[in-house]
């Protein structure tokens, strides 16, 4: 059985919007954080370029791909390649499956805002999630220095031990909706969102998402003061913004499960939903940007005991209540 | 339509498989080896078996490879040459044999083998009606409880004897 024509036409046309919108986010995502960050240490940020230094992204977009692109002599030049690509894909694909709105009419066809609905969409973000360390492993290595082997490996073990914590939060919201399809987690929050069922649930999520992205307090991969850049230190030109537009992109898709999973998606009153879906987004980025200035980094060791001690126990303590709840009722 | 699919997903997971022992270099073998997996995760889902394929994934590529991966970065075991190279007799002789063996069986296999469409209970139009993940889920806690809870066993005893045998 063939689908229609249109169903291709509709589908392109999705993923087009998305990734373009996912690419243009992302750029603005830098402005953003710069600017954030300067407000907040009493400065302006970014003011030269553009209004507001509003054109500040396609400057340095055009920058960073017109600088010398160096690799390293003693560099493994395919995975010296190869890692950038990689980190880039895990970052972007798993919007596939994240819904950004309800059913609109359009042109007269129902029209899901949801490039697809896949009935493991869950375990589906997960499993490209943790492909994403294939791509800083492979940098560090590859660019033959010690810092940077040294940020991989922090950063692999660093990601293990949190997606533990974060698949293990996310259970309790599975066993509220019965179905690990998110839009099916979306429309089981039509009552009540799981932030307030799962409050638990949700710290955990944050605080391993946190991690997962390599963000502050978490970014022991890149910590400037000991590994000078962590990972990526041999990268330059393109491939270093490569590296730079997955770690945005990866805050983007986090932020957008999070939104999914504990607080209703785009459901909301009154304003359209996929403005609530957008709002909703924004709120967990600004509170990305909040907590780089806000909090130290971890020493590794606080890290690892903080994931494996403290975490780990409290989502399985969670599991364990919210399965009682689940079978009680 | 699905020997699209099929066809250059098994000339992947073939290509890769062979390249994880040909290689040279030990990080790319571990790569080719989850080369091998993306093909194998490909051919789950044109079965119906999303569950599956993406549980391969999930901890086949993205933990115990990343795994390998950090062992050999850490020993940097680069250099030497692949064990086929090596002028060693003995087993080469047993590895021919062992290969005949192995190929004879599997020309005996498809040469007994006749179709008979799908059988069991389990059809892909029930798994798809009643979930992919709820159905694994209902098998493993009723009809296989005991051999999940036993391998559940097994691997808590072997995470004790890693802890043990990394503390001494």
């Amino acid at each position: 059985m063939m689908p229609e024509p249109a169903f291709f036409v509709i589908m392109v046309a999705k993923i087009i919007v998305v990734f373009g919108l996912m690419v243009l986010s992302v750029a603005y995502l830098t402005w953003l954080e710069r600017k954030v960050l300067g407000h907040i240490q009493v400065r302006l940020g970014p003011m030269r370029v553009g209004p507001h230094g509003l054109l500040q992204p396609f400057a340095d977009v055009l920058k960073l791909m017109f600088k010398e692109d160096i690799v390293p002599q003693a560099a493994d030049r395919v995975l010296y390649f190869l890692a950038p690509t990689l980190a880039l894909i895990a970052s972007f694909i798993s919007f596939a499956v994240i819904p950004f709105g309800d059913r609109v009419r359009l042109f007269g066809r129902s029209i899901d805002l949801v490039i697809t609905d896949v009935n493991i969409g869950l375990l589906f973000v997960f499993g490209v999630a943790s492909l994403g360390i294939y791509g800083i492993v492979l940098g560090g290595w590859a660019s033959n220095n010690k810092y940077a082997l040294l940020g991989g490996l922090r950063s692999a073990a660093q990601m293990i031990s949190y997606e533990l914590s974060l698949g293990l939060s996310v259970v309790g919201v599975l066993m509220l909706s019965r179905s690990l399809s998110l839009v099916e987690i979306v429309n089981a929050q039509s009552q009540a969102w799981f932030i307030v069922l799962q409050p638990i649930g949700f710290l955990i999520f944050l605080i391993c998402a946190v991690a997962e992205t390599n963000r502050a307090p978490f970014d022991l991969p890149e910590a400037e003061t000991e590994l000078v850049a962590g990972f990526h230190v041999e990268y330059s030109s393109i491939k270093f913004a490569m590296y730079f537009m997955a770690e945005y992109a990866n805050m983007i898709t986090v932020s957008a499960m999070a939104t999914t999973l504990f607080l209703g998606g785009w459901r909301g009153p009154f304003l359209p939903p996929v403005v609530w879906f957008l709002g909703k987004l924004f709120l967990f980025i600004f509170l990305f940007i909040w907590l780089r200035a806000t909090l130290p980094r971890f020493r590794y060791d606080q890290l690892m005991r903080f994931g494996w001690k403290f975490l780990l126990p409290v989502a399985l303590a969670n599991i364990m209540i919210t399965a009682a709840f689940v079978a009680l009722r | 339509m699905e020997w699209l699919v099929f066809g250059p997903l098994a000339a992947v997971a073939l290509a890769t498989a062979v390249s994880v022992i040909v290689l040279r270099n030990p990080i790319y073998c571990a790569l080719s080896l989850v080369g091998t997996f993306f093909a194998l995760s490909g051919l789950y889902l044109l079965l119906q078996a999303q569950f599956i394929a993406v549980v391969q994934v999930i901890v086949y590529a993205g933990a115990i490879m990343v795994l390998f991966l950090f062992v050999i970065m850490l020993l940097d075991v680069g250099h030497e040459p692949p064990p086929w190279l090596r002028q060693d007799t003995p087993r080469l002789v047993l590895g021919i044999g062992l290969v005949t063996l192995l190929l004879l069986e599997l020309a005996v296999a498809i040469g007994s083998w006749v179709s008979h469409g799908i059988r069991g209970s389990y059809t892909s139009d029930l798994v798809n009606a009643v979930g992919n993940t709820q159905l694994v889920g209902r098998l493993l806690f009723t009809d296989f409880l005991i051999p999940f809870e036993i391998t559940s066993f097994i691997l808590l005893i072997a995470i004790v004897g890693a802890m043990v045998l990394a503390k001494r």
